[in-house]
């Protein structure tokens, strides 16, 4: 059986970091584009704790907890703005989302 | 005590007669008319006779002694229970007051009299002077008007019932003047009448508030009362005051300077009028009320002094005009109003009774000269200039002997009746305690002479001298009926006796007359010999020279005068024929020019209040000043306002623009202008997908990382 190397961690993350900007490029949904978002972070986490495990210390995984905590503080108000955005708009189609243009 | 006590019936008969005419009177005959009007003033100088009679037994008694008698009947103004309050000046409230109440004292009896009675003489007079005139029973009704009025003025207890007279006698005077009505001449002296009086009346009821705002009432004897109670000093401002404004009425009603112009113009009413309200009754009414306010008067010795040099200033401009008029009338109104200045001088000299002597004796001869002048028009058949008259002596004997008589008095020759009046006042004001009495001494005397000059001029011209009357004039020139030369008769006996009444002292009389008025004057002749005293004390001891030698003198001197004026107006006139030179104009043009024209004061007024005459299109005088002001006004004042306004709007216009152009537009809009011309092309990138955003981004991280890696 092949070990799992810090390689294999970061090809997922990888993956994951692809899916998630595909997912926040083509979705019109906010919904989809801030879980979208919550795979990158993902990505990022993953990265974070395959280099802690690959140098033996704590760094990397308190890193990946604030990023945790940092991603639901963003998911809460991003779905807070949403809530109140829907209230006005009745829509949260990202490409009917376009008030700060110009 | 039947008379005395009904004394407010006396006004009445004549009312009575007054309201028949209005009511009825077209429709009445002439010799109705004549019964009815003459008749109630025959009545009420009989009741006047027995209330004067009964009054002087009622004073005479202890309890009444000197006492005026009043009757008041209700309380016209004013209900008595104090609906009318007002402050008076010490802050304590008064109520307005002001009784249907009547008065009699001496200073009343005397006018009662003579307004009773020569108006009685007067009537009668009518009868035949009219008595070819239309209009009869109108002239009557506004005659007896007139005795109404001019009784209730005298027999008022108040300032505010006397002004009822007052002013019933300023519209009876102003209806016949007008009486003539067709003739604007008539109309508009009778405007000029009623408009002159306005001035002095807004001056008298000023005065009577004055008074009632002072003291707190109108009735004399109230007013008396407080004068005499000794709380108000000699010289006390606001007295002093409402005793100017109370002369300012009596000048205008009396015909004093400047308000004389309206009287010569009177004239044109018919005679008998000139004769009742002109001469003899309405114009004294101003001197009656002068004597009336004596109370006020002598605490205001600034008041007196204007009064006596009015008195004296008028008394010498009137005389002047006269010595050259060529209407009988004219002359006679002038004498008139230089009478009157002589009343006035005697009250401003402190000689009340003197000064009501002189207007009664002056209401005997002037009606008298008026009513004789009146014969003669009457005579001529209506001519009134003397230049066309002459030698009238030899056709109307009564009217010549009797205007004679009149015209002797008038000049003041011994022993007619002018000369104790006049001559009492000559002596008063010289006799009064500073020598700059004798200035107005001088002028009284000057008068003298012109008076005896004028009127002998006119006796001269009329009476005389050779006729210069055309020949169809001259045929039917006719003496006038009884009913017109008895009063004549009448009156030239009373010209004649009625200074007997007050034959001075130094002469061996009595002086009855003002003896009589004592009770009216007595408290007055007190103050002003203590005023004299302190006066005199201050002029360091100087005597008064009392003497019966003094005396003497000056009757001489105008007896002087007298004679002197005769002897002029003979030589030059005796022999006037047509087409006559005055002396005058002879010797002095241009005085002769001034006097003829009236010293040019009508013209004056003309320039002066009346706003007639014009400068091109504007008005001269006070209307002028007021047209003027009001163009200043109007054109500059506004002008400038208006002015003004223009530039600051034009500023605020131009700012304005400067605003909206170039700062908000240069300075603010333009940068904004700027930028977003700049700012254009930038924005097209951003048209508001956020997902096209990030694919920048994402492409821009692949072309970093793409170049890196290739690099």
């Amino acid at each position: 059986m092949v070990p799992i190397t810090t390689l294999h961690y970061l090809v997922v993350a990888a993956a994951l970091f692809v899916l998630g900007v595909i997912g926040v490029l083509t979705r019109r949904n906010v919904v989809i584009v801030l879980m979208s978002i919550e795979l990158i972070l993902n990505a990022v986490n993953l990265n974070l704790v395959a280099f802690s495990r690959m140098w033996g210390n704590l760094h990397g995984q308190v890193f990946a907890i604030f990023v945790v905590v940092d991603a639901a503080a963003e998911a809460a108000v991003g779905l807070g703005i949403l809530i109140a955005f829907f209230r006005n708009k009745e829509t949260i189609n990202v490409d009917e989302i376009d008030l700060l243009k110009w | 005590m039947l008379f005395l006590d009904h004394i407010w019936l006396i006004p009445l008969f004549p009312a009575f007669g007054a309201a028949i005419m209005f009511f009825f009177g077209r429709r009445l005959q002439k010799a109705t008319v004549s019964a009815v009007c003459v008749g109630v003033v025959v009545v009420a100088f009989l009741f006047g006779c027995g209330a004067v009679w009964q009054y002087t037994h009622w004073s005479a008694t202890p309890e009444h002694y000197h006492q005026p008698f009043q009757k008041i009947i209700y309380t016209w103004l004013g209900s008595g229970d104090g609906q009318l309050n007002f402050v008076k000046r010490d802050g304590t409230l008064a109520s307005f007051n002001a009784d249907a109440g009547f008065l009699l004292d001496p200073l009343s009896s005397i006018w009662l009299l003579f307004v009773t009675g020569v108006g009685m003489l007067i009537h009668i007079y009518s009868t035949g002077y009219m008595a070819h005139e239309g209009g009869y029973y109108r002239f009557f009704g506004y005659m007896n008007l007139f005795m109404f009025s001019m009784l209730t003025l005298i027999l008022a207890n108040n300032y505010m019932l006397l002004f009822v007279g007052w002013e019933g006698v300023g519209l009876c005077s102003y209806l016949l003047i007008g009486f003539y009505f067709h003739r604007n001449s008539a109309s508009t002296a009778a405007n000029k009448a009623f408009i002159v009086n306005r001035i002095g009346d807004a001056g008298f009821i000023l005065g009577a508030l004055t008074l009632a705002w002072y003291l707190g009432s109108f009735r004399f004897t109230d007013i008396n009362k407080l004068a005499h109670s000794g709380s108000f000093a000699i010289g006390d401002p606001v007295l002093t005051a409402a005793a100017l404004l109370l002369f300012v009425g009596g000048c205008g009603k009396s015909a004093q300077l400047p308000l004389y112009v309206w009287l010569p113009d009177a004239m044109e009413g018919p005679t008998p009028v000139s004769a009742l309200i002109h001469a003899a009754t309405m114009v004294t009414a101003g001197v009656y009320m002068v004597a009336r306010s004596n109370a006020i008067f002598v605490l205001a010795p600034t008041a007196m002094l204007v009064v006596a040099i009015v008195g004296a200033l008028t008394a010498v401009f009137a005389a002047s005009i006269a010595l050259v008029q060529n209407d009988i009338k004219r002359v006679l109104a002038y004498s008139t109003v230089s009478q009157l200045g002589y009343m006035f001088l005697a009250l401003g000299v402190g000689a009340f009774a003197a000064g009501v002597f002189h207007v009664f004796t002056h209401a005997f001869f002037k009606a008298l000269l008026f009513l004789g002048s009146g014969s003669v028009i009457h005579a001529m058949n209506g001519e009134q200039d003397m230049r066309n008259m002459g030698n009238l002596q030899r056709h109307i004997p009564t009217t010549y002997k009797t205007m004679l008589i009149a015209t002797l008095a008038i000049a003041g020759v011994f022993p007619f009746a002018g000369f104790f009046s006049k001559d009492e006042i000559l002596w008063q004001t010289w006799t009064k305690e500073s020598d700059a009495y004798r200035i107005l001494w001088f002028i009284g005397y000057v008068t003298a002479l012109m008076t005896a000059f004028y009127m002998f001029r006119l006796m001269y011209l009329t009476f005389y001298s050779p006729s210069r009357m055309s020949h169809e004039v001259e045929h039917h020139v006719h003496e006038s009926p009884k009913s017109m030369t008895v009063p004549l008769v009448i009156l030239a006996l009373c010209s004649i006796g009625a200074g007997w009444l007050s034959w001075p002292h130094s002469l061996g009389g009595s002086a009855h007359f003002e003896k009589f008025l004592e009770p009216v004057f007595a408290r007055e002749a007190v103050v002003l010999s203590e005023e004299g005293k302190s006066a005199q004390l201050a002029a360091g001891e100087k005597e008064a020279e009392h003497t019966d030698k003094t005396e003497y003198l000056l009757m001489f001197l105008s007896l002087g005068a007298a004679a002197v004026g005769w002897g002029m107006a003979r030589r030059s006139y005796l022999n006037a024929g047509k087409g006559y030179v005055e002396p005058i104009a002879a010797k002095a043009p241009p005085l002769y020019t001034v006097l003829y024209n009236k010293w040019f004061v009508d013209e004056g007024y003309d320039y002066v209040f009346t706003g007639r005459r014009k400068l091109g299109n504007i008005r001269l005088g006070v209307m002028g000043a007021g047209e003027a002001s009001s163009w200043f006004d109007a054109k500059i004042i506004d002008g400038v306002v208006n002015d003004v306004g223009w530039v600051t709007r034009a500023v605020a216009t131009l700012s304005t623009w400067w605003d909206k152009w170039i700062i908000d537009g240069v300075g603010v809009n333009g940068p904004a202008i700027l930028a977003r011309m700049i700012s254009y092309p930038v924005r097209l990138f951003e048209w508001g997908l956020v997902q096209w955003y990030a694919l920048v981004m994402v492409a821009g991280l692949l072309g970093f990382g793409v170049y890196y890696v290739w690099k």
